[in-house]
């Protein structure tokens, strides 16, 4: 796990459901062949309507045309991230895309341990009502351990909620790799 | 301390006493379920971190039930279903359902009669039609609305694919104990409100995030008045609420059908709340003074008294899925189907083969189910998931334009039945047959004389 998270954020509202993550007809699409998780980050946040794309104006484009990966790889949003389905594609999709830290008011459980179990991406939470407060495009810093953003375009500075239990499962690399260093599954 | 039907049933999985809500706790799975959708993924990730010759902890544990992206002529949705044939050919997984009726390219032609395939459908259905549900146990499946076999009095969770890959090498997987929240349903329902008015009235109430990381226990005269069916539909939902189970404390009718079912013969134990269980929450409702109701879109939360959104104009009207395509349903849509037209575009597609079956034997009024939505002119898919969460393009009953739809469904996010435009009103068979009807959103009490 890096210690600090440099990069542009994204911003969107609240309950981003997996289904504005990932559309379910991107999921014939099996992450456990190399090129068609790539192709998952291709259609991250496709289904979320373009005018709560990219808050606060919206109508902002997630991917690079040219390069098909997202040149912002910090999301902030509101409450309830990720909630619907069970989809590990929506996690994949976000960290295939570019994605490396999302800092939201809370998470859906399912897509909160999926992020975590398979390492994908670290889900920060906030007190504040981050979305409302920062704009897409901001350049920011997340201190992972400190649990601090900066934002370098406003020169802000915001708590964020320590990781606490699920510290340790992230630092090893996910699921696999923490059974592992703790003696559960042999190496 | 005394605890609850999901406290006593997760710390006997983790073989303590005790647990106490919060607590992290290794516990054994009973049932781990996957499907199409994310089975390849699961299997890809047992493979790369137990070893290509690796096998799974205990084979006739595992069930695997292809049911989303069934009638459809993508490749790549084929080609998952024989990633799941060749996995249970190599672990020798009996508790496999294969279309069987799908091989090589195309859209397949589904099965003449229903009752001879090994094919089943939905896999929130299949798994109780097959006896995989006993009160007491622990079931993991790569769906969120896994948590329908709660009302088996089970514990019963949607896990991710990573998740799923480790219990499928090893059998366990951590849990952080939930708090219960309880809702207490007085009265007997009247005849034109169902199970789904009932949990739309409990996530309209919370929110859809009301009860993040909480279990959701449904109790009362109402739930337990309910057949085993529509208290699949209370617990099918409460993931609608960010809920991580859903139980209903088993009683004779959930024994009666677990006993029915359950071929393996294998034994299983009941499990109650202590008398001083303690609840981080309650709610009572009186069912005698609910509406019918529906959820707004674009969230299962936006909650409204039919009475409020009356004639409101629609394209379509559909009844399916897990929370909305199982007998119960059908039989109350032929209510007020029998003997009536729909006005609009009006889809039907049963949950399982078991249930599509039925449509042609069970009766209304001296008609099949089949005949009776054949008639009014609603148009009958095959056992799938079909267009509850959108699909290929070429699913059935996929909403391909944004077009305004009544769906007995349990989900209207943004985009969830196909198009991102696309309006969807969640309400009971009931209501959403009554709206078929009358072309915009009716109240089933006007239907039902």
């Amino acid at each position: 796990m890096k210690p600090i998270i440099r990069g542009r954020a994204y911003i969107l509202g609240d309950n981003i459901d997996t289904d504005q993550i990932i559309p379910a007809h991107y999921l014939t699409l099996n992450p456990a062949i190399p090129e068609e998780y790539r192709q998952l980050g291709r259609h991250a946040l496709a289904g979320v309507p373009e005018a709560e794309g990219g808050l606060p104006k919206g109508h902002i484009p997630f991917h690079d045309p040219q390069t098909g990966q997202s040149s912002y790889n910090i999301l902030i949003a509101g409450r309830n991230f990720g909630c619907g389905s069970s989809r590990e594609h929506a996690p994949i999709a976000l960290n295939a895309a570019g994605v490396e830290a999302i800092v939201a008011e809370f998470y859906a459980r399912i897509f909160f341990r999926n992020a975590v179990n398979g390492g994908y991406l670290i889900p920060m939470e906030s007190p504040q009502r981050l979305c409302e407060e920062i704009r897409t495009g901001d350049e920011l810093e997340i201190h992972i351990r400190e649990a601090l953003l900066v934002n370098h375009t406003t020169g802000d500075r915001w708590k964020l909620k320590p990781l606490g239990e699920i510290a340790p499962i992230l630092e090893a690399g996910g699921l696999f790799a923490y059974a592992r260093q703790t003696g559960m599954l042999r190496s | 301390m005394g605890m609850t039907i999901t406290e006593k049933i997760l710390a006997k999985a983790a073989g303590k006493s005790s647990v106490a809500v919060g607590d992290t706790v290794w516990v054994e799975a009973d049932i781990l379920m996957t499907h199409d959708v994310c089975g390849p993924g699961t299997i890809g990730v047992f493979y790369e971190q137990f070893g290509r010759n690796a096998r799974v902890w205990d084979p006739d544990k595992v069930v695997i039930i292809p049911d989303h992206y069934i009638f459809t002529a993508d490749q790549k949705a084929h080609r998952n279903v024989d990633i799941l044939r060749q996995f249970v050919r190599e672990q020798g997984i009996r508790h496999y359902y294969d279309p069987d009726f799908l091989h090589g390219d195309g859209m397949p032609t589904p099965y003449r009669d229903p009752t001879k395939t090994s094919y089943k459908g939905v896999c929130h259905i299949a798994l109780p039609e097959e006896g995989h549900t006993r009160p007491g146990e622990v079931l993991f499946g790569t769906d969120s609305h896994t948590c329908t076999a709660g009302a088996f009095g089970e514990f019963a969770t949607g896990i991710g694919n990573t998740e799923a890959g480790f219990v499928l090498g090893t059998g366990k997987l951590w849990l952080k104990v939930p708090a219960t929240m309880r809702f207490i349903f007085e009265g007997t329902l009247p005849e034109w409100l169902m199970a789904k008015d009932l949990i739309l009235a409990v996530i309209g109430e919370i929110g859809c995030d009301g009860a993040t990381y909480q279990a959701m226990e449904f109790a009362g005269e109402g739930v337990l008045s309910l057949n085993i069916e529509e208290r699949m539909t209370l617990c099918n939902m409460v993931i609608e609420a960010g809920g991580k189970n859903g139980v209903i404390a088993p009683d004779d009718k959930t024994l009666e059908y677990v006993r029915s079912r359950n071929r393996s013969g294998k034994a299983f134990e009941p499990v109650f709340n202590d008398a001083d269980a303690r609840f981080v929450y309650e709610k009572v409702f009186d069912v005698r003074r609910l509406e019918p109701v529906v959820a707004k879109p674009h969230s299962p939360d936006n909650r409204a008294a039919v009475s409020e959104v009356k004639g409101t104009r629609l394209d379509r009207a559909y009844i399916g899925s897990c929370t909305g395509g199982k007998l119960t349903d059908f039989k109350a849509a032929a209510r007020i189907l029998h003997g009536r037209s729909v006005r609009i575009d009006t889809f039907i597609v049963p949950a399982t083969t078991e249930i599509e079956g039925a449509l042609k034997t069970e009766k209304y009024n001296g008609q099949t189910l089949e005949e009776i939505f054949l008639s009014a002119g609603a148009r009958l898919g095959s056992a799938s998931c079909a267009a509850c969460l959108g699909g290929p393009s070429d699913t059935f009953g996929r909403l391909n334009a944004p077009l305004t739809c009544i769906s007995a469904t349990n989900r209207n996010f943004p985009g969830r039945m196909g198009h991102k435009e696309a309006q969807v009103f969640l309400a009971s068979p009931l209501t959403v047959a009554a709206s078929a009807v009358a072309g915009c959103i009716a109240d089933p009490r006007d239907f039902l004389q």
